[in-house]
């Protein structure tokens, strides 16, 4: 019976994930990080299509998939705005969509400093059900991961996130950390998290030749990141947290395929997740359309 | 609540002219320091080679395959980068962009992939 259910919602599933690879040419340069976000904007003019999964089985409940489908394009160099659709399934439960995002993120400073601050701003809306585990903030944890599909469904959660996001690159590592607030517009609390992660190629200069599988086309890393209470009751109290490393390969005709195996650390948090990510760049999307940007055709 | 969002949205806003008002001729704006920096692979065959599949595969889509501009984004043969821009001029400018005119941060390159897109620029010969 098990098997059975899930395996009905396989096709819908298989969809969500593989439907990146159905895309077109492009570049992609990515850190391995999952949900940690970097000082790095997206190249102005690109659009990056990528599906991100996280795979886990609360204890005592079912295994899940949440599922992200993320549309990445560089409005400017110091704007980079992104669009998700979100969705779920459950082992003897169901496959549904739960909702979508908007993000923008902002570079205030133009040059490259020691520490480098991007000003992010999200809004969600999304239901109870979402599992995509894209952030983790308050009091998340296992508890909003094992109700049935049909009963999670009906909480709605129309929600602003802000982040502070600081990235520094330092002898081929980058290393950043984001402080997230969020507030469900529902007369609910501020909720706080946080993420950090580090990560370098596993070789820093090019190779004089063509190729796919060379060291520097992988990145290796860690990634942390938790909830940190709400405005009521800020601190570790009842908060999940996760560690884990992170890998990921860039394909010189730009995919890129990320994994990273995510612990729990505490018994709020699900003992193991599994997150896989496949994402592929189009440059200059509008260019090949025929649309070209404003510019002189002069450097400045 | 209405108030603390109005000042949320003011702090982006504000954060988004000042990233757009940063900009003007580039070259004025390299730090000494960094003009001086010597590159570490200067006019070595392997550093170009290198440079080359790095410009293929990050800076052609903008600049074309032949560095000679496409799009009205600029050609990269031009004597001011060839003759007056000296390599850590190019370093910074790569490192640091030029957000306003379009031009992104490549600081997610590491440094030896960045002084070996270098390499590979002033091996280009100037054609205007």
């Amino acid at each position: 019976m098990r098997g059975n259910r899930w395996g009905s919602r396989a096709p819908v599933a298989m969809v969500l994930f593989l439907l990146p690879v159905l895309s077109v040419m492009g570049r992609a340069q990515e850190l391995p990080y999952f949900v940690t976000y970097s000082q790095h904007m997206e190249e102005p003019g690109n659009l990056e299509v990528a599906a991100k999964n996280a795979i886990g089985k609360p204890q005592d409940s079912n295994r899940f998939v949440g599922a992200s489908m993320e549309l990445e394009y560089g409005a400017k160099a110091w704007w980079t705005t992104e669009f998700y659709l979100d969705g779920s399934a459950v082992s003897q439960d169901s496959t549904i969509f739960t909702g979508f995002r908007w993000e923008n993120r902002f570079r205030p400073l133009a040059r490259e400093h020691w520490i480098n601050p991007v000003l992010y701003v999200e809004f969600e809306n999304i239901n109870g059900a979402d599992k995509s585990l894209l952030e983790v903030v308050g009091h998340d944890g296992t508890k909003d991961l094992t109700d049935p599909h049909a009963l999670a469904r009906q909480e709605k959660l129309r929600e602003i996130e802000l982040k502070l996001i600081l990235g520094s690159n330092f002898k081929g590592w980058n290393v950043s950390e984001n402080v997230i607030f969020e507030k469900n517009l529902n007369d609910n609390p501020w909720e706080f998290g946080y993420a950090i992660g580090a990560s370098r190629p596993l070789k820093l200069a090019a190779s004089a030749k063509k190729c796919s599988f060379c060291a520097q086309r992988f990145a290796a890393g860690v990634e942390m990141y938790g909830g940190l209470g709400d405005r009521y009751s800020p601190g570790l109290h009842e908060t999940s947290h996760y560690l884990g490393p992170a890998i990921n390969w860039s394909s010189p005709i730009g995919l890129t395929v990320s994994f990273s195996p995510q612990f729990g650390l505490n018994d709020h948090s699900v003992p193991c997740l599994y997150r896989f990510g496949i994402a592929y760049e189009i440059g200059q999307v509008f260019g090949r359309m025929g649309f070209h940007r404003k510019g002189n055709g002069k450097e400045d | 609540m209405k108030r603390r969002l109005s000042i949320i949205t003011l702090v982006i806003f504000s954060a988004g002219i000042l990233a757009a008002a940063a900009g003007a001729d580039w070259m004025a704006q390299v730090p000494a320091r960094d003009r001086q920096k010597t590159n570490p692979y200067h006019d070595q065959p392997q550093a170009i080679q290198a440079g080359r599949l790095l410009f293929d595969e990050h800076c052609a889509e903008c600049h074309g395959k032949n560095a000679q501009g496409r799009n009205k984004r600029p050609s990269l043969r031009t004597e001011r980068i060839q003759a007056e821009a000296s390599d850590g001029d190019l370093h910074w400018f790569i490192i640091n962009g030029n957000i306003r005119h379009g031009m992104p941060s490549w600081s997610r390159l590491p440094d030896q992939q960045v002084w070996q897109l270098v390499t590979y620029l002033k091996s280009l010969k100037a054609s205007e």
